[in-house]
């Protein structure tokens, strides 16, 4: 099991290799659909995402009435390849050195963590609490007006627990199950 | 942590030995001994239905149904040890684990809700839609549901789960005094990657009959990789036109994991989809691995002789389905259907 704690550097995932299981400590900024489409159309990022880890997630949040503090109460990755006509762009325009979502990405974004020294972390589809429960404290909230799964929120965390399935060395879990999985499909059907 | 069960299942056994043992006593004593407890003599049973299905609600969104559980636990234990499989079904074990313990969603995608409503003769669909409506407004107050609807046309998100065509819900007549609702709720991911063939489909040589139905199936888990957050589990509808066999094929996801299918053609069909599948390697959440699929049931709907649509619903392990038998008179929770 690695670490990676905040702040984060392009050098640091740069030692992060396809395969590795790692905890990481710090900050997150989610950012889905809305915020990536937002990021394209060339609008200014709310705050300022160099050195960040975007987390591709829409939480269950809940406001508490009296305190207007806000809880993450279910943290899961949403699918990760509706953002690859834009992450490519999102990587090289605002720094960002890490991406945690579902289901891993393409060739673009695979040649932009190549480029620029950023990482594609896979946390696990569906476990939105064990992953709530390493969120530590909201701490932001911006563009609310996207609707709360797709705003972004940025969040403190400790041991948050992911895989990275596509490093910045040009390596991609995805590709190599994929391309196995065609030649078992070859020989099955 | 498996065994601390929340106060609310307590609660629930109690009603349902209450339920069973009511007709061993009506043999021997009067009715009205047996209405013991402390109800309230009148029972507003809008409000108790409202309840009952916030309650449904919010046991399908936060527990995997046992049959489920037992074949995701049965897969971890197949899963190489020190492997990201492993390491992916330890998480998932530990996501059940907690859900169930803190009463909050499996997944923060609390989906698409689907209710399938079973009602006696004479039932009215509005009124208790209307019920519906409002326990989901409850449930996502509550935070069984994510605020999880949004216009399709303006991309506005009202915060309640409902809109246009969401919940969606469906009625059936059926011959028993009592109503049954049946839940699903199936997140985007997992939906993003179900599909639809029209056969024959030249790329993958697959004709009009059960082979060319087994390539197509195969071929759709392929397609889906670790996109539909697998181990996933399939529904699947051979023929119907394009809806009714979209619609069948996410139906089926309401038999249990462990069922066998009355038809002995489909049940072979089903063991061996399953089984090839697993061979395909894709694994839990595509790390690569030995469970790629959990299971596979499967019908089938008349077609014109023009078309033959096979229909896959993908679901993914955090497969949430649940139901309940209402009390004919007092609209509580009689009983848990899965």
């Amino acid at each position: 099991m690695k670490h990676l704690t905040y702040p984060f550097s392009p050098e640091a995932v740069r030692e992060l290799k396809v395969g590795d299981m790692v905890l990481i400590s710090g900050k997150l900024f989610t950012g889905r659909d809305a915020v990536h489409k937002y990021l394209h159309e060339g609008n200014k990022p709310p705050v300022d995402l160099k050195n960040q880890i975007i987390y591709h997630c829409g939480p269950v949040t809940m406001k508490d009435k009296k305190t207007g503090k806000w809880t993450v109460t279910a943290a899961g990755p949403t699918t990760s390849i509706r953002e690859e006509p834009y992450q490519w762009e999102v990587i090289r325009d605002h720094g960002i050195v890490g991406v945690i979502g579902k289901g891993g990405m393409g060739q673009r974004t695979l040649d932009a963590c190549k480029e620029y020294g950023c990482v594609y972390f896979h946390a696990i589809g569906g476990a939105a609490q064990v992953l709530a429960e390493k969120i530590k404290s909201v701490d932001g909230l911006y563009l609310e007006e996207f609707g709360l799964p797709e705003a972004i929120w940025e969040l403190t965390i400790e041991d948050f627990p992911v895989v990275v399935t596509m490093d910045s060395h040009g390596n991609s879990l995805h590709q190599e199950v994929e391309n196995s999985s065609k030649e078992a499909l070859k020989n099955l059907i | 942590m498996t065994k601390e069960i929340p106060a609310k299942k307590a609660v629930k056994k109690v009603a349902t030995k209450k339920v069973i043992s009511r007709p061993a006593k009506k043999a021997t004593a009067k009715k009205t001994t047996t209405v013991k407890k402390s109800v309230p003599k009148k029972i507003n049973t809008k409000t108790q239905t409202i309840e009952s299905i916030l309650e449904l609600i919010r046991r399908t969104s936060t527990e995997v149904p046992d049959d489920v559980a037992k074949t995701l636990m049965k897969a971890r234990s197949q899963e190489a040890q020190n492997t990201t499989a492993s390491y992916a079904m330890g998480i998932i074990k530990d996501n059940i684990d907690l859900a169930k313990f803190k009463s909050q969603p499996l997944c923060q995608d609390t989906g698409t809700v689907i209710f399938f409503v079973y009602h006696p003769p004479g039932f009215f669909q509005n009124n208790f839609k209307e019920l519906i409506k409002k326990a989901v407004v409850k449930a996502t107050e509550k935070g069984y549901l994510r605020q999880n609807s949004v216009h399709s046309l303006t991309g506005a998100n009202a915060g309640t789960n409902l809109g246009e065509g969401h919940p969606s819900i469906h009625f059936y007549e059926h011959n028993k005094k009592d109503v049954e609702i049946k839940l699903v709720l199936k997140g985007g991911g997992c939906e993003n990657v179900s599909t639809q063939y029209s056969l024959p489909d030249t790329a993958l040589g697959a004709g009009r009959d059960l082979a060319g139905v087994r390539k197509v199936v195969i071929d759709a888990v392929y397609k889906a990789q670790g996109k539909g957050c697998g181990p996933g589990a399939l529904g699947v509808c051979i023929g119907g036109d394009r809806a009714d066999s979209a619609y069948n094929a996410k139906k089926q996801l309401l038999r249990k994991l462990d069922d066998k299918n009355s038809i002995p053609d489909l049940a072979k069909l089903e063991e061996d989809i399953v089984k090839t599948c697993n061979e395909l390697g894709i694994g839990p959440m595509g790390f690569g691995g030995k469970t790629t699929l959990l299971s596979c049931k499967m019908t089938h709907a008349n077609r014109v002789p023009a078309s033959f649509f096979v229909s896959i619903s993908y679901m993914c392990w955090a497969f949430r389905r649940q139901g309940v038998v209402l009390d004919a008179k007092k609209n509580t929770i009689k009983n848990w259907l899965y």
